[in-house]
C-alpha cells in the first residue's frame, strides 16, 4: 500500500489548486452562482484545458484514461473551492454510463465533446416516491418498433436544467420495486416530449425537475447494464463525493482554526478557550477519519466483486456523512453569528456537506442496508 | 408536590384552545404551521387580540396588564400558543424589555411604555450585540456621551433581529469609558428608530432569510428621560434581561407542534417502499427526541415555578441556561429530522424569486423545501442569546464553582 501521491498526481493537484485560487475566491463564485447557468462556463473551458473533463474516459475513446484515483484529487479541490460547475454529474456519472455502459460510437460520439468542455450530462433517476432507492422506479420505457418510448417524472436531477443528455432509469418491465426490469436509457434533453423545470437547490447549486411525456428515443438510447449498472457509478459517485465532502471539511476546518486564532472576546483570542480547543481537535479526528474513507472509496470503486463494493461503499457514505455533520455545524458554531450569514464562506460548508449527505442515501438509509448485508466485517 | 395538571388546569387549557381556535385568523395558523414566521401583520394583528384578552402578558404584574396567575397557568396559555401553531408575544417587548422597565423604569416610563409594549402598538428590537462584542458584551463600545438633556449617540449594533419592523430599539452603550471594570460603565438606552442618525442595513443568513441587520448610529440625539436605571448601571438590566430571554428559548410548545406536525408529515412522505414513520431507524430517532423533550418540559415547569420569585428579587435565575441548552439543541435535532424526513426532494431550495431574481416553480412540496432552510437557519439558536458555550461557563461558575 502507498498513500503518497505519485509526480503526475501531484501536478495534477497543483495545477487545479492553483487554478481555482486565482478563479474561485468566495466573491467571485457568488458571481458565478448568479449567472443564468448558475456555475462558470469559463471555469468549464479552463477545466478542459487542464484535461479534467476527459480524465476517466479511455485514451482509446479520447481521455486520459485516470483512475479513481484522481478523481478524488480532483474532487477534494472543488470541495475546498465549493465549485459550481457540473463535473460530477457530467464526468464522474455521465462519463460512468458512458464507460459502463455505451457502445463504441457512443464513446466515440460523445467522449472527445465531454472532453472539449461541449457537453454536459446529467443523471436523472429520483422520483417523487423513490426516495433513495435506485430501483424504485416508476417511469416507464415501453417498446415501440426497435426503439423506446418514456414516461414519467424525475426529480432533483442534479445540473439537469443545462445539461445535453440525460441519462434516465425507467421500467421496462415488472413492479415499481422490482430490481429486475430496469433499464437505463441516453436521451437527448432536447428530445421532443422532454420538459424541464429549473431551480436553485439549498447550496446554492442548480437542478431540475423534468417530465418524460411520450419521449421517442431509438434502441441505441439503452445502455447495457440496467441496474447493475446504475449501482457501479453510483458507488463510483459516493467516492466522488466523499473526497468533495473531505475537501469541504478541510477548508471549514481551516477556516474556523484562523479564525479561532484571530477573533477576540474577553480580551483574548477565543482559540485560547479550552472548550473550543477540544472542539477544534474533534473536527481534525472528524477530517482525518473521512479522509481515510475517501481513499477507502477510491480504492474500492474499481472493485470487481459488486457486493463487496457497494458494502464498502455504504461504510465510506456512514462515516463520512457522520463527520462532515460534526464538522460543518461546528464551523458555524464555533465562529459565532457570523458563519450564520450568506456574506460569510463558513456556512457554505455546512450547506454543500448536507446536501452531500444527503445524495444517494443518508446515513440511515445506507446503516440500514449494510446491517442488512451482514456489516463491513462478514463472520467467516 | 403535585404533578398532574389539576382540574382546573386542564379546564383552562381547554379553554384556551378554543379561544384561540375562534380568533387565530386561518392564514396566520397555514403559515405557521409550515414552519414559516409569522409576517409582521400577522405577528401585531394576533398580538392586539391576545392584548384584548388580558393574555399578551400574563407574567406582567397585574396593575401593567398582568394575570394573577400561577406559573403553570401561565405555562398552559404559553404553550397553546406555541402548539396550536400561533404567533407567541413579541419576546423583544414581553420577555426582555417589560420586566426589565418594571424592575428598573420610571413611573413615566411604566405608564408610556408598558402598555404599547403589551399591545405592540411599539415594535421594539435588541440592540445589544456589536461586532466586536458577542459573547463579550460588555465590552461594547457604542458610546453615548451626555450634552445637556440629551445623549449623544455614535456606533454600531449588529445581528439586530427584526430591526426592519421595529418602531423603538432597547440599546446598551458606553457611558463611561474610564470606569474601573467595563461593566460599569454601561447604561441601557430606550430610542426611537425614526431619530435621524440611525441606518438600518439587512444582513442575509444562509438560508435566504432577511430577519437579522445591522444598525448605525450616527449622532443621535437621545433624550436622557429614555434612560432605563441609573446612569452606568446598564449591566445590571442586561444581565436580568437575558436571563429571562434565556428561559424563552426553550419554546418546548413549540417543538411538541413541530413533532406532532412531523408525525402527520412523515405518514404520506416515502421511506424507501413505505411511509418513513415506519422506518425503524426514523422512528426511533424521532421517539428519542420526544422523550428528551419531555424531561425538558418538566424542567421548564421546575424552573417557571421558581419565577415569580425571581422577578421580585430581580435576580437572574442560573437554572436557565439548562433549558437554553437543551431547549435549543432540541430544537435543532427536530430541524435534522425534517431534513432525514425530506431526503433527496430536501435539496429543493424554497422558492423565493427575489433571492433567485427569477421565478421558480414549485417541484417539492413546502415542507421539503424548509426543512433544510429550517435547518440551516436554527444553528443560531445555540449561537445567540449566549451561546451554549457561554451557558456551560456560567453553569460552570454559578452552579459548580469551578
Ligand atoms: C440569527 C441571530 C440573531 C441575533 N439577534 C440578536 C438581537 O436581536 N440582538 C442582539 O443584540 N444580538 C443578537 N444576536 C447576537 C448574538 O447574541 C451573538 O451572536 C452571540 O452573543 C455570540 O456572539 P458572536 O456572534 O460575536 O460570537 P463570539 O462571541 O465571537 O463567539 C464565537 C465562538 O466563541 C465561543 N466563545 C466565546 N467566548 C467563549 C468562552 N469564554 N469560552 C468558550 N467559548 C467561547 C462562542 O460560544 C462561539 O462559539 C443574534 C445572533 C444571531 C446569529
Amino acid at each position: 500500500m502507498d498513500f503518497d501521491l505519485s509526480e503526475d498526481q501531484r501536478l495534477l493537484q497543483d495545477s487545479l489548486q492553483k487554478l481555482l485560487k486565482d478563479k474561485y475566491g468566495f466573491e467571485q463564485r457568488k458571481g458565478y452562482m448568479k449567472s443564468e447557468t448558475g456555475w462558470s462556463r469559463d471555469l468549464w473551458a479552463a477545466y478542459a484545458e487542464l484535461g479534467l473533463l476527459g480524465m476517466p474516459f479511455a485514451e482509446a475513446d479520447g481521455g486520459l484514461g485516470y483512475g479513481a484515483v484522481e478523481t478524488m484529487i480532483v474532487m477534494e479541490q472543488f470541495g475546498r473551492a465549493l465549485a459550481l460547475e457540473p463535473f460530477v454529474s457530467t464526468v464522474v456519472m455521465g462519463g460512468g454510463f458512458l464507460r459502463h455502459g455505451a457502445s463504441a460510437e457512443q464513446r466515440a460520439a460523445m467522449v472527445p465533446e465531454i472532453a472539449a468542455g461541449k457537453r454536459l450530462l446529467a443523471f436523472a433517476h429520483t422520483e417523487p416516491q423513490s426516495r433513495f432507492d435506485l430501483h424504485d422506479v416508476a417511469t416507464t420505457a415501453k417498446k415501440d418498433g426497435a426503439g423506446w418510448i418514456l414516461d414519467g417524472r424525475k426529480g432533483v436531477v442534479l445540473h439537469g436544467d443545462t445539461a445535453d443528455d440525460l441519462v434516465v432509469t425507467a421500467r421496462i418491465s415488472g413492479q415499481r420495486r422490482d430490481r429486475e426490469g430496469i433499464g437505463v436509457f441516453l436521451v437527448p434533453a432536447t428530445a421532443q416530449g422532454v420538459s424541464r423545470r429549473g431551480f436553485r437547490t439549498s447550496d446554492g447549486q442548480r437542478a431540475a425537475d423534468i417530465t418524460f411525456d411520450n419521449v421517442k428515443v431509438g434502441p441505441e438510447a439503452e445502455l447495457k447494464g440496467g441496474l447493475a449498472l446504475a449501482e457501479r457509478v453510483v458507488d463510483e459517485t459516493i467516492a466522488a463525493l466523499a473526497a468533495e465532502a473531505v475537501g469541504c471539511m478541510e477548508a471549514a476546518k481551516d477556516l474556523t482554526v484562523d479564525y479561532l486564532k484571530t477573533r477576540k472576546q474577553f480580551g483574548r483570542p477565543i482559540g485560547s478557550f479550552q472548550a473550543l480547543q477540544h472542539r477544534a481537535a474533534e473536527m481534525m479526528v472528524c477530517l482525518e477519519q473521512a479522509r481515510s474513507m475517501a481513499m477507502l472509496a477510491a480504492m474500492m470503486a474499481s472493485e470487481p466483486d459488486a457486493a463487496e463494493r457497494r458494502r464498502q461503499m455504504r461504510a465510506v457514505k456512514i462515516e463520512v456523512g457522520r463527520n462532515a455533520r460534526f464538522v460543518g455545524q461546528q464551523t458555524i458554531q464555533m465562529h459565532g453569528g457570523i458563519a450564520m450569514t450568506m456574506e460569510y464562506a463558513g456556512g457554505h460548508y455546512l450547506k454543500r456537506l448536507t446536501v452531500i449527505e444527503n445524495m444517494f442515501g443518508d446515513m440511515d438509509h445506507h446503516l440500514a442496508a449494510l446491517s442488512e448485508e451482514g456489516g463491513v466485517f462478514l463472520a467467516a | 408536590m403535585e404533578l398532574r395538571f389539576t382540574e382546573e388546569e386542564r379546564a383552562f387549557r381547554q379553554e384556551v384552545r378554543e379561544w384561540i381556535d375562534a380568533n387565530l385568523p386561518a392564514e396566520t395558523r397555514e403559515r405557521m404551521a409550515s414552519g414559516r414566521t409569522p409576517t409582521k401583520a400577522m405577528q401585531v394583528d394576533w398580538q392586539k387580540r391576545l392584548y384584548a384578552k388580558g393574555w399578551a402578558v400574563p407574567h406582567w404584574p397585574v396593575e401593567w396588564g398582568g394575570q394573577p396567575w400561577s406559573a403553570i397557568k401561565r405555562f398552559i396559555l404559553s404553550e397553546e400558543i406555541q402548539s396550536t401553531p400561533a404567533p407567541s408575544p413579541l419576546g423583544f417587548n414581553c420577555n426582555m424589555l417589560g420586566p426589565v422597565l418594571i424592575a428598573f423604569g420610571t413611573e413615566e416610563q411604566k405608564k408610556f411604555f408598558l402598555p404599547k409594549l403589551a399591545s405592540l402598538d411599539l415594535w421594539f428590537c435588541q440592540g445589544f450585540s456589536e461586532p466586536g462584542a458577542g459573547s463579550d458584551l460588555a465590552s461594547l463600545k457604542t458610546r453615548a456621551v451626555r450634552e445637556g438633556d440629551h445623549y449623544i449617540v455614535n456606533g454600531q449594533k449588529t445581528w439586530t433581529t427584526l430591526a426592519q419592523h421595529a418602531d423603538w430599539i432597547f440599546l446598551l452603550v458606553r457611558t463611561d469609558p474610564n470606569a474601573a471594570k467595563q461593566q460599569e460603565g454601561i447604561s441601557f438606552l430606550v430610542v426611537d428608530m425614526k431619530t435621524p442618525g440611525i441606518t438600518v442595513r439587512p444582513i442575509i443568513t444562509i438560508d435566504g432569510a432577511h430577519e437579522v441587520n445591522e444598525v448605525f448610529f450616527d449622532d443621535v440625539k437621545v433624550p436622557v428621560a429614555n434612560l432605563v436605571g441609573t446612569e452606568n448601571r446598564g449591566w445590571d438590566c442586561a444581565k436580568f434581561l437575558l436571563s429571562n430571554e434565556r428561559t424563552g428559548q426553550a419554546r418546548v410548545g413549540a417543538s411538541k407542534e413541530r413533532i406532532r406536525r412531523l408525525k402527520l408529515i412523515a405518514k404520506e412522505a416515502p421511506g424507501g417502499g413505505r411511509p418513513i414513520i415506519e422506518d425503524p431507524r426514523f422512528r426511533s430517532r424521532l421517539t428519542d427526541v420526544e422523550v428528551q423533550l419531555k424531561a425538558l418540559e418538566m424542567t421548564t415547569l421546575r424552573v417557571l415555578a421558581d419565577e415569580n420569585r425571581q422577578l421580585s428579587q430581580r435576580k437572574p435565575n442560573p437554572a436557565s441556561s439548562v433549558l437554553k441548552i437543551r431547549g435549543t439543541e432540541l430544537q435543532q435535532a427536530i430541524s435534522e429530522l425534517y431534513v432525514m424526513a425530506a431526503g433527496p426532494y430536501g435539496l429543493v431550495a424554497p422558492h423565493d424569486p427575489e433571492a433567485d431574481g427569477r421565478n421558480e416553480p414549485d417541484v417539492a412540496e413546502d415542507w421539503q423545501t424548509l426543512a433544510q432552510a429550517t435547518y440551516f437557519n436554527w444553528r443560531k439558536q445555540s449561537i445567540y442569546g449566549g451561546s451554549t458555550e457561554i451557558q456551560k461557563n456560567i453553569m460552570a461558575k454559578a452552579f459548580l464553582g469551578l
